[in-house]
């Protein structure tokens, strides 16, 4: 798991890094501050690390998620396979069969997810016995890297919009817009190398940009609900690239079936290490919006209105800041977020447009931006676990049979847990952290 | 909505402009009328449109010609929209919007169908079952929101519906029993929503969401595990048998299509008159009412919010999980991976295109299944309207009435705000 290894009890140090970010989701991580600090001022660094070990806070309630649900999922293997199911009906006869039956199949398909994700030990023994080339060893990781960039994006579309306290659901319907126009800046102008892949995302970010800005009006002119508006526009903009890829100059006059010309090669992401490896220059540019968005929201005069606004748009508006322009250039932002995660999509690994093409990276990002917190590195961290579940799922399916569906269900069953810690919290009797706020959620209905 | 708007002080400042929302409705339907007139008027040929009353292109018809129909029709709705411009009374407006949409809608079909035909009665079926689920759907939607919960599940509740029927009601054998599985596969993301929404107050909407995911993971995890390599043994459940109802079967037009068809349509029919006359006249629909539109005040006159909200959860479960029989045991007769694919997002729609009331649901999901048909027509006699488009109007009609262009909606006030008591 690509989680971070941190500690929960940190020192003065990780509060200064953490401090400005605390409007709207605190980083619950508990510190060694506050009025009780005073009793426990002469425990040992060990017995306060243990102390906060079993406390809800977000590390330990965001580990103990995963836990629950990679188990969850070893449920509903075992519950899928008729040949282990079989063992259980003489479970009390010979409980070692049903057991180990079951202990081989979960630990093959859970160790071929972590060699699909993370890096094959077979790879690198051969790799050092000069039986294969370095590509097998950095192969997993290369794929982890090329499905996490596009949720990257896409996570930190969401989470932006979150902190300002607006929902965007809308991610997916950006994102399918930000493939379409990437893809036909790709393949409709004739530019130089280098000059066209900069054309091409900027047209993904603003077609994504362009749909965000929709709901980010009709919410400032007439207060329409951005969840209703963006779930419409998701579909809306599925059916509108369906059509578009129809159309004589887009649709790829050698093929019958819906499908693109390719995008140009001087409009495609450049591979970042070659060698037949898909990682390519996206997961580059997602370490830099990540960067360019934690310093807007952190360091940045609008990032303190949108912080502002998603805090408290009365007290916003009492103090000067203009509620209606923060949510329209906030929609815009999120869409053109997303647009850039279509972009990295369509120009990095499926170069040509088909109606799947965008495939679940708006509604993935959501979970991501969940389970990052909304913060932005937060963000980026859940999308490389996202990634390298996905990237393990393929491993998975084609090694062990089981479906890549299990990877949604885990997906899913994660945040669900990370948005209900107190579920967390009773099902593992973890002490009540101190400072902590673990609340992930807004709840303001429409 | 939850925040206040601009127009919301607007019109507290100035409370009788001259463009109320009638007029602004007025304008736009003129404005549509003129181009119905203008543009399907000039591209229609002048040829006999026939609307057959069968299923075919035989037997009696209706016979209009199309250029004519469609200049007169378009005319139609700019008179629909001039009495709204000049302002008639209030009662009136709904009538005026119906006629407006309805006479936009057959100069649309009087320019398509132009030289040729179509049957009204394979129209008027194939929209009552692609609207099926939506209405389902949507007075699911309708229980659980005007009690304060948001249902973006309803999705997943379709889609564990139609997982359950087409498991359980093959290993059955039996249509009830997968009918009744699949209740349970909607009672079981409706107990999921429940719980976490208000036991560990969850929002609502993300909830939704996940569990649309959860749903779409697990059915297709089980269904690539049992059902694709054991069709026979799990995915092969019986069809739903219709009921034909002697005498009211045999009226002309209505008859094939309300009396002689599947039980669902009859369920989704008794649902729509019972949980109207329940809502608006029975203390159950007091109770619910109260609960989604101030909580505190119910919960202050002895009203139990929390076993209120369950009930209609669970009771929202058990519509959208039938719903969700509807794709197995009576639309394709097998389950297929995401075979909803966005159906309970359009019933989503039609819920709010409905003003969250049951009747209005149900016309809003009628007139997407339709819309939906419509399209399947069109792209089968060859015409230059993208069907795409058509399967489009739900979602831009909705997004239009949310923004207030038309009408106004308004979502119960409580509605994804979680209770706490004390």
């Amino acid at each position: 798991m690509s989680t971070p290894d941190k500690e929960p009890a940190v020192g003065p140090a990780d509060k200064t890094a953490a401090g400005p970010e605390g409007v709207a989701v605190d980083p619950a991580v508990a510190t060694t501050d506050g009025p009780d600090r005073g009793t426990e001022r002469d425990d040992s660094f060990l017995q306060n690390f243990l102390h906060n070990l079993w406390a809800a806070n977000t590390v330990t309630v965001t580990v103990l998620s995963m836990v629950l649900a990679l188990v969850i999922g070893a449920v509903l293997i075992i519950l899928s396979d008729p040949d282990v199911l079989a063992t259980y009906s003489y479970i009390t006869a010979r409980p070692s069969d049903a057991f180990s039956a079951s202990w081989t199949l979960v630990s093959e398909a859970y160790a071929n997810l972590f060699k699909g994700a993370i890096v094959d030990p077979a790879a690198v023994t051969g790799w050092l016995a000069g039986e294969n080339g370095w590509q097998a060893v950095f192969a997993p990781l290369s794929e982890t890297l090329t499905y996490a960039a596009p949720l990257v994006f896409t996570g930190l579309a969401v989470a932006l919009a979150f902190r300002g306290g607006l929902f965007n659901i809308g991610a997916q319907g950006q994102a399918i817009i930000g493939t379409l126009t990437a893809a036909v800046a790709g393949f409709v102008f004739p530019l130089p190398v280098g000059v066209h892949l900069i054309v091409a995302l900027l047209a993904g970010a603003l077609g994504g940009a362009l749909w965000g800005f929709i709901p980010g009006l009709l919410k400032a002119r007439t207060g329409a609900h951005e969840v209703i508006t963006t779930i419409m526009l998701n579909y809306t903009a599925g059916l509108f690239l369906g059509w578009v890829i129809l159309q004589p100059g887009v649709h790829d006059p050698g093929r019958s079936d819906a499908i693109s010309k390719p995008v140009d090669s001087s409009a495609q992401l450049p591979a970042l290490l070659g060698g037949g490896l898909r990682v390519n220059l996206g997961i580059v540019l997602a370490v830099v919006v990540t960067v360019g968005v934690a310093w807007l929201l952190n360091r940045s005069a609008f990032g303190f209105e949108l912080r502002a606004v998603g805090a408290n748009p009365d007290a916003a508006r009492t103090a000067g800041i203009s509620v209606t322009r923060t949510y329209v250039l906030l929609m815009v932002m999120a869409g053109g977020l997303s647009g850039l995660g279509g972009a990295t999509q369509v120009l990095g690994t499926a170069h040509t447009l088909t109606s799947q093409v965008a495939g679940n990276i708006g509604f993935d990002g959501l979970l991501v931006a969940l389970l990052g917190r909304t913060r932005p590195w937060g963000v980026f961290l859940a999308a490389l676990l996202f990634g390298a579940l996905r990237a393990g799922g393929n491993r998975m399916q084609s090694f062990s049979g089981i479906s890549l569906e299990l990877v949604t269900v885990v997906q899913a069953l994660i945040v669900i847990f990370i948005a209900a810690p107190a579920l967390v919290k009773a099902m593992f009797r973890l002490r009540a952290a101190r400072a902590a706020r673990l609340q992930t959620s807004v709840s303001k209905g429409w | 909505m939850s925040t206040v708007t601009v127009e919301d002080l607007a019109d507290v400042v100035a409370p009788r402009r001259f463009w109320t929302r009638e007029r602004k409705t007025g304008a736009v339907f003129v404005a549509l009328g003129v181009l119905a007139a203008a543009l399907f008027g000039a591209l229609a040929p002048a040829e006999t449109a026939r609307f057959t009353l069968s299923e075919d292109a035989s037997g009696a018809a209706l016979k209009i010609n199309g250029q004519f129909g469609a200049i007169l029709f378009g005319i139609a709705t700019v008179g629909a929209g001039a009495a709204l411009l000049a302002g008639v009374a209030r009662r009136w407006t709904s009538w005026l919007l119906g006629l407006g949409i309805l006479a936009f809608v057959l100069s649309f079909l009087c320019w398509q169908v132009a030289g040729k035909f179509m049957p009204l009665v394979d129209t008027a079926e194939g929209s009552l079952e692609l609207a099926l689920p939506l209405i389902l759907g949507a007075l699911a939607g309708v229980l659980c929101e005007r009690s304060g919960v948001v249902n973006v599940a309803i999705e997943g509740q379709f889609l564990m519906g139609a997982f359950g029927a087409a498991l359980v009601g093959t290993m059955a054998a039996s249509v009830w029993v997968g009918l009744i599985s699949a209740v349970i596969g909607g009672v079981i993301i409706a107990l999921l929503l429940a719980v976490l929404a208000m036991r560990y107050l969850v929002d609502q909407v993300v909830l939704g969401i996940v569990l649309n995911l959860l749903a779409l993971g697990l059915t297709g995890f089980l269904y690539e595990r049992l059902m694709q390599p054991q069709a026979a043994t799990y995915n092969e459940p019986p069809r739903m048998p219709t009921w034909r109802i002697p005498g009211l079967a045999d009226i002309p037009v209505v008859g094939p299509v309300l009396f002689d068809t599947n039980p669902l349509v009859y369920l989704a029919l008794i649902l729509v008159v019972v949980i109207s006359f329940g809502l608006a006249r029975t203390r159950w629909g007091l109770r619910t009412r109260a609960v989604g539109e101030h909580p505190t005040a119910a919960d202050t006159v002895g009203i139990r919010v929390k076993g209120t909200r369950y009930l209609n959860v669970l009771l929202g479960g058990v519509v959208a999980g039938a719903g969700g029989a509807f794709f197995t045991l009576v639309s394709t007769g097998s389950f297929n991976k995401n075979m909803t694919s966005g159906a309970g997002f359009i019933a989503l729609a039609a819920l709010i295109f409905g003003r969250w009331t049951p009747v209005g649901a149900f016309f809003a999901a009628l007139f997407f299944g339709f819309a939906n048909k419509l399209a399947t027509y069109l792209s089968a006699i060859g015409s230059p309207v993208p069907s795409q488009f058509l399967n489009m109007l739900p979602y831009l009609a909705t997004l239009v009435a949310v923004a207030g262009l038309v009408g106004r909606v308004r979502a119960p006030a409580a509605d994804g705000k979680p209770f706490i008591k004390g």
